[in-house]
């Protein structure tokens, strides 16, 4: 079940990272005709021996967004057909996954540094400082995460560039993620801090920072590693959710969320499901997260947002 | 018992203050302001009336101390949006809220429970694998694709209506009509609600029931000749039920977090719908009014927990002063 958990995980992130190598199609192309065309099949006998190939549809009713095979000419490959501006899904979604996903791994990264800081000072200083960092992170985490997100997000500018965006959502995740952490590290630092190697190390006269990073860190770094795994697909889910409703990313830029809004059309969405695709990748992040996170032995999180 | 209600409440005035007061000045720094709705050929005159009618002609702090001081006296202010006060704005929507999270959970328990009783009772047996293996599948939907997912499947098959809290017109039809109404309009939004939490406390259930059958007092039950119905549900249920009603209490910020987005997908007109227009419009008091709202469901959300954990494990009441 783990392993089938990280080979999912692996071949994710493998895949968002040749993106733009595996993609068939630039993610910003508009095939004019083919608004909401979709997905199409792949010939590879059609007798001619002209090996695999891709017929083009051709458009026979545009309001009834109606698709004819087009046998004589050959078309773009659309593997996951097309969105509202006729823009290739596969291609985007594959794209979309680099931005969603490095957003994603640079939020947890930053979130587990600046939780285990601060959880290792909490738990080495102690007194009044531990207290205050303490109720601190206790009243961030009492709060709905997606909420906080949604208000310091909303009082921006609500139209920015995208790096811009990606600075501001790693920031506001960090400022999210850091008790989750924080906890847990202050809780194995208190302990830690007695044992004999530790006691040693400062009878050797070693700085308070060193003891800190050098030797009371490592104890905590199992534990850093199972929060990080479950921070990732809550900060993957945080930006599809903040994109979808339109605070995240603007909507030229591809991400999983930003692509996500394509389904928000009710009307549309029952005929064409490939909209759904970002959906299904999301999905398959957090099951192998899940699946990696069973594999260690403890229940599975409902994570949120 | 006394002390530990009388710390819970000063815990929830203080995130009620903290939460509204940190709404209001956040939207009030925000560049832009509500004006901005009136659009590009308001008058200089009406934009100002507007700006001295919300107080964001004085300075944040000024508008803040006169908002508390009206707030003490229970007047939250006036929505822009809405133009109308934010009480009965910010109370209906709650009341939705309430009603989908409520009818979220009821489900989810009866759902999760049932469920890992039976998949924990019967562990290595091919119905708990298959049990499991779909809660490990819906464990990993969140909120946001289960609701997309139901509102494709509704969309699709017509089975349910897509979106909405009630029909148009419903209203005109009578209380009976509309009630008969909504409740056609809410099991979409609150299964897509319900879905993973069910799943998380069907784990748990399975995980904790497991646990329990092994205990040495039901191995001793066995002996006696309990029927295995009683064994399972009498003995080992009451037993296993603790790690769960821990999870009760931090239950309340998944469904708080999963139904804002759930109401934004299926367009229920609950407190997140109300919290995300309040923001983008800008309108000060009614994201205050918001955030203190959100506030007090977290409040009676963790002390209901807490009341439940105590109900079922002795030794929290016991160790009051923890």
């Amino acid at each position: 079940m783990r392993r089938a958990g990280v080979i999912m995980l692996a071949l994710i992130a493998l895949v968002a990272t040749l993106a733009p190598w595996l993609a068939p199609n630039p993610p910003d192309h508009r095939f004019g005709d083919l608004l909401y065309a979709p997905p199409t099949p792949v010939h590879i006998f059609d007798g001619d021996g002209a090996g695999p190939h891709v017929h083009a549809w051709r458009l026979v009713s545009r309001i009834e967004r109606r698709f004819e095979d087009d046998p004589s000419s050959r078309g773009p490959l659309l593997v996951l057909g097309a969105d509202a501006y006729g823009r290739d899904i596969f291609s985007r979604l594959l794209n979309g996954g680099r931005v969603t996903l490095a957003l994603a791994v640079c939020a947890t990264l930053a979130a587990t540094l600046l939780g285990a800081l601060i959880g290792g000072i909490a738990g080495y200083a102690g007194g009044s400082l531990d207290a205050m960092l303490s109720r601190l992170s206790e009243f961030v985490l009492v709060l709905p995460a997606i909420y906080v997100a949604l208000a310091l997000r909303a009082v921006m500018p609500l139209v920015l560039p995208a790096s811009t965006v990606f600075v501001l959502l790693l920031v506001i995740f960090a400022l999210l993620g850091w008790p989750m952490v924080a906890r847990g590290v202050r809780a194995i630092v208190v302990s830690e801090r007695e044992r004999e190697y530790a006691i040693a190390a400062r009878a050797a006269g070693a700085s308070a920072a060193r003891i800190l990073v050098r030797h009371l860190l490592p104890a905590a770094g199992g534990y850093l590693r199972t929060q990080a795994t479950l921070l990732l697909p809550a900060f993957i889910l945080a930006e599809a959710t903040l994109s979808y409703i339109g605070l995240g990313f603007p909507d030229t830029t591809p991400t999983w969320g930003t692509m996500l809004q394509e389904a928000s059309n009710v009307a549309l969405l029952g005929d064409a499901p490939w909209t759904l695709a970002p959906a299904a990748a999301i999905f398959a992040v957090v099951l192998g997260v899940n699946l990696v996170v069973q594999g260690t032995g403890r229940a599975p999180v409902q994570l949120e947002p | 018992m006394g002390a530990f209600l009388l710390r819970r409440f000063v815990f929830a005035v203080v995130l009620l203050v903290c939460t509204s007061s940190t709404a209001l000045l956040l939207t009030r720094l925000a560049p832009g302001d509500l004006t901005s709705q009136l659009g590009p050929i308001a008058s200089r005159s009406e934009i100002e009336t507007t700006r001295a009618r919300f107080d964001l002609d004085r300075s944040p702090l000024t508008q803040w101390a006169l908002w508390a001081t009206r707030a003490i006296r229970l007047d939250f202010g006036d929505s822009f949006l809405f133009n109308r006060p934010v009480g009965p704005l910010v109370v209906r929507a709650a009341g939705n809220t309430a009603a989908l999270a409520v009818v979220a959970l009821a489900i989810a328990t009866l759902l999760g429970i049932s469920l890992g009783i039976l998949t924990g009772s019967r562990q290595g047996s091919r119905l708990a694998a298959f049990v499991g293996m779909v809660s490990m599948v819906c464990v990993s939907l969140p909120p946001l694709l289960t609701s997309l997912v139901f509102v494709f499947i509704a969309a699709r098959t017509g089975w349910l209506p897509a979106g909405g809290m009630s029909s148009a017109g419903a209203s005109d039809m009578g209380w009976v009509a509309w009630i008969a109404d909504v409740a056609w309009h809410l099991p979409l939004p609150a299964l897509a609600l319900a879905v993973p939490i069910a799943a998380v406390f069907e784990r748990l259930q399975s995980q904790s029931m497991a646990d329990a059958v092994r205990q040495p007092f039901v191995i001793a039950a066995v002996a006696r000749g309990v029927p295995s119905r009683d064994l399972i549900l009498r003995h080992a249920w009451p037993a296993s039920v603790r790690p769960l009603c821990a999870v009760y209490g931090l239950v309340i910020g998944a469904l708080l977090s999963g139904s804002f987005i759930v109401e934004y997908v299926t367009s229920w007109p609950g407190l997140g719908q109300l919290m995300y227009q309040a923001l983008r419009g800008r309108d000060v008091y009614l994201v205050a009014a918001c955030a203190a709202m959100g506030a007090v469901f977290l409040a009676v959300g963790t002390l209901a927990g807490d009341l439940l954990l105590a109900a079922a494990d002795p030794r929290v009441r016991e160790g009051d002063g923890a």
